[in-house]
């Protein structure tokens, strides 16, 4: 099918109506709020529940909240965790009771998509998807972070005390009159 | 013992007596007797009929080759038998059925027997309620820390839990505790506010080994299970324990926080460590070797295997291994080693050649250094290991592989006897070239000075030694664990092995550089895979007749030796 052009008026052939017009829309937000941020000087609120990078966290008592159960290593879709455990000879956990802290605890931050199923599946809540979005490095082994660096940037959270409440618990029954 | 000595039920035993029985509605023929925990006739119980009828029913103290306890309450299932008039006769239905006096008491599967007509209920309301009940009183007092236990992933607590029990919780009272990280013995943790106290564990090394080492102390809540005191729990047979306790509470030394089970990937082996052969499942991740833990096999070991064999796979992993193709110090590549070897060989007159095989090595291997042997008419022989058995599974002879270097003509019924003759023969210049595979032969009467004086020796091996060191062609072999074959055991049964890791290097299983050689030296083709070089085996070695590859299935096959 052929659409034939409408040939334009003497209006329209002028072009300046359409020109002005142009500079109108252009004026007008010229003079009004500006939306675009100063990135990276001037930085966005970050919204709570917003998913930026996991970090691990310490407890209230500054110890490794971490066990190293390898849940999160294990539901990591992209596969960027990648924990050592102990083993039987390693250095005990930092906290008393729990017997078991991860010897090392790397995430690759080039590999993680953010999807916060590490933060959902920790049994301890020791790791949290953060605010933090914007994450650079010059080489790919810098992406990698390890144990003290995630521990550095997660900083503390104060939860449920669970191994610590069991050892207050087990104590208290040291003075129960059936002995073991 | 005799529970893990069973054998295959002889050909033409009578007729079986069976009884017909219904599980949950579906109506099967069961026999009268089923072997018991020792393999003897005894008669059927619920929670045999269930199996045979393909119903799971959940249990933690009932192992079938464990004498029967009854303590866990978790088979409890409802059942009703066909009622009885006065008059002794069955009481029928209006349709002509006989009519079911449900018991009023449910029954534990695992200790009661079953009668013809018996109707078993294994999913009603009831048994729902039971189970649930059962496993909110074993988990009181339970202390839920599947984050730091190794048997989360393979917890029968943890399974029992998702598929029966109570989403919730309703305990608000603090748990009984009880001790932590106990040292039971040498290789094994107790963690008793885990355990459920099925006994397993006691009747195990009660009834299996032999060695009454464990019970349970003081009463209610706060019964323990507890070594004998003064003593330590270090029988050789003590990680079964590991496998059988159905939670945490029995843990391996060893395997303690090193990986969680749900990563391992299981590949099922033979163990190497003795002629008995145990059938095994290695557990590794990552090309790293994790565990071993025995396979289920009625034949050679049923469930267990000893504390040696099992701890036995670190060398696997050694920093020394040998993973280069060294041509006299020089490292080289296959082609080049192979290729020289075999021009050697092939101008080697007749009978200045000796093969020294290592009875480690497996059926393929042995087959083609006896093709390697007919073909340069050399002398061959292999070592003998004797080390001490006992009476459950581990055997005197620690190769793993006697009958398969018997019986592809290696060597003699009595092994080793041609060693002297091949030290006396390198003396005396007649042996010009020795070919030696995965032994060290200076600790076997060819000391470095014997060794000193060939003009060709070709060494296979693993690891390094003072026969590697001579070596004028070192090939880097693998570890059972790198590579696929069969073993022959000492009863005779030939058992194949699958390939749970990749070797290091450019280390390569034996039968694929040996086929290589074979072929340089005779020009004769043959198969490239293990299935094919198995099975023209099997058509040339008389003892193998029959067999194939895919017919040794899982278990394997007996033969006659």
């Amino acid at each position: 099918m052929i659409v034939n052009r409408k040939p334009l008026n003497f209006w329209e052939r002028l072009y300046l109506p359409a020109v002005l017009g142009g500079f109108k829309v252009t004026l007008r937000h010229f003079f009004k709020k500006k939306v675009t941020m100063q990135y990276p000087e001037e930085r966005w609120v970050v919204p709570e529940g917003y998913r930026g990078a996991p970090y691990l966290v310490r407890d209230q008592d500054g110890n490794t909240k971490c066990v190293s159960c390898q849940l999160c290593e294990f539901i990591c879709p992209p596969k960027a965790i990648k924990i050592t455990p102990p083993g039987p000879d390693g250095p005990p956990a930092d906290r008393p009771n729990a017997e078991k802290a991860p010897l090392e605890f790397e995430i690759n931050m080039l590999r993680c998509i953010f999807c916060g199923l590490c933060q959902e599946v920790c049994p301890e809540e020791a790791i949290f998807l953060m605010k933090d979005y914007s994450l650079t490095g010059t080489t790919r082994e810098e992406m990698i972070y390890n144990k003290e660096k995630l521990l550095a940037l997660g900083g503390t959270h104060a939860g449920i005390q669970k191994w610590k409440h069991k050892l207050e618990e087990a104590r208290a029954q040291e003075t129960f009159p059936v002995q073991t | 013992m005799s529970a893990t000595r069973t054998t295959e039920p002889r050909p033409g035993t009578t007729t079986v007596e069976t009884i017909t029985v219904k599980v949950d509605g579906r109506e099967i023929v069961v026999p009268r007797f089923s072997p018991d925990w020792r393999g003897r006739p005894a008669p059927t119980t619920m929670i045999q009929a269930c199996k045979l009828a393909g119903v799971e029913v959940p249990h933690y103290c009932y192992h079938p080759k464990l004498p029967v306890a009854g303590n866990c309450r978790m088979c409890l299932v409802e059942f009703g038998t066909p009622a009885v008039g006065p008059d002794r006769k069955p009481i029928l239905n209006p349709d002509g059925t006989p009519r079911i006096a449900k018991s009023p008491r449910p029954a534990i599967a695992c200790a009661t027997p079953v009668s013809p007509g018996m109707e078993i209920y294994t999913n009603t309301p009831g048994v729902k309620t039971m189970r649930e009940s059962v496993l909110e009183f074993l988990l009181i007092n339970h202390p839920l820390d599947c984050p730091i236990c190794d048997q989360a992933g393979e917890c029968k607590l943890q399974e029992y839990a998702l598929d029966y029990g109570q989403s919730a919780s309703r305990f608000v009272e603090p748990k009984v505790h009880k001790p932590k990280a106990v040292d039971l013995g040498p290789r094994i943790v107790l963690d008793a506010e885990r355990c459920i106290l099925c006994t397993r564990c006691i009747r195990f090394t009660r009834d299996i080994v032999g060695d009454d080492a464990l019970g349970i102390v003081n009463r209610g809540s706060y019964s323990t299970l507890t070594g004998y005191p003064g003593r330590a729990f270090d029988n050789n047979y003590t990680l079964n324990t590991v496998d059988i306790c159905p939670v945490g509470a029995l843990t391996s030394k060893d395997f303690r926080f090193r990986m969680r089970v749900w990563f391992l990937k299981e590949t099922k082996s033979l163990c190497p460590s003795c002629g008995t052969g145990c059938n095994i499942l290695i557990g590794s991740r990552e090309n790293r070797i994790y565990r071993f833990t025995p396979r289920d096999n009625d034949a050679v070991n049923g469930p267990w295997m000893c504390d040696f064999g099992r701890l036995n796979y670190k060398w696997i992993h050694r920093e020394d291994r040998l993973r280069h193709v060294l041509v006299r110090g020089q490292k080289s590549s296959w082609t080049v080693a192979l290729r020289e070897i075999a021009e050697r060989l092939t101008r080697a007159p007749r009978g200045s050649v000796a093969i020294i095989a290592s009875a480690r090595q497996t059926n393929e291997e042995l087959w083609l250094l006896s093709k390697l042997k007919a073909q340069c008419g050399a002398l061959s022989d292999s070592i003998p290991r004797i080390g001490e058995g006992d009476a459950l599974l581990v055997s005197a002879d620690q190769n793993p592989n006697t009958n398969g270097a018997r019986l592809t003509g290696i060597c003699f019924t009595e092994m080793g006897i041609h060693l002297p003759q091949i030290a006396d023969g390198i003396a005396r210049g007649q042996i010009r070239t020795l070919i030696v595979f995965g032994e060290d032969v200076t600790r076997h009467g060819i000391g470095p000075e014997l060794l000193g004086q060939l003009e060709t020796l070709v060494v296979s091996d693993v690891l390094p030694n003072a026969t590697t060191q001579a070596a004028h062609y070192l090939l880097p072999g693998c570890a059972p664990a790198e590579k696929r074959g069969t073993f022959t055991n000492v009863k005779g049964r030939v058992q194949r092995f699958a390939r749970a890791i990749e070797p290091p290097g450019d280390a390569r299983p034996e039968w694929e550089f040996l086929h290589e050689l074979l072929y340089n030296v005779t020009g004769r083709n043959g198969f490239v895979t293990i299935e094919g070089l198995f099975n023209e085996m099997a058509k040339d070695v008389p003892a193998f007749a029959g067999l194939t590859w895919a017919g040794l299935g899982d278990t394997g096959v007996t033969v006659s030796i």
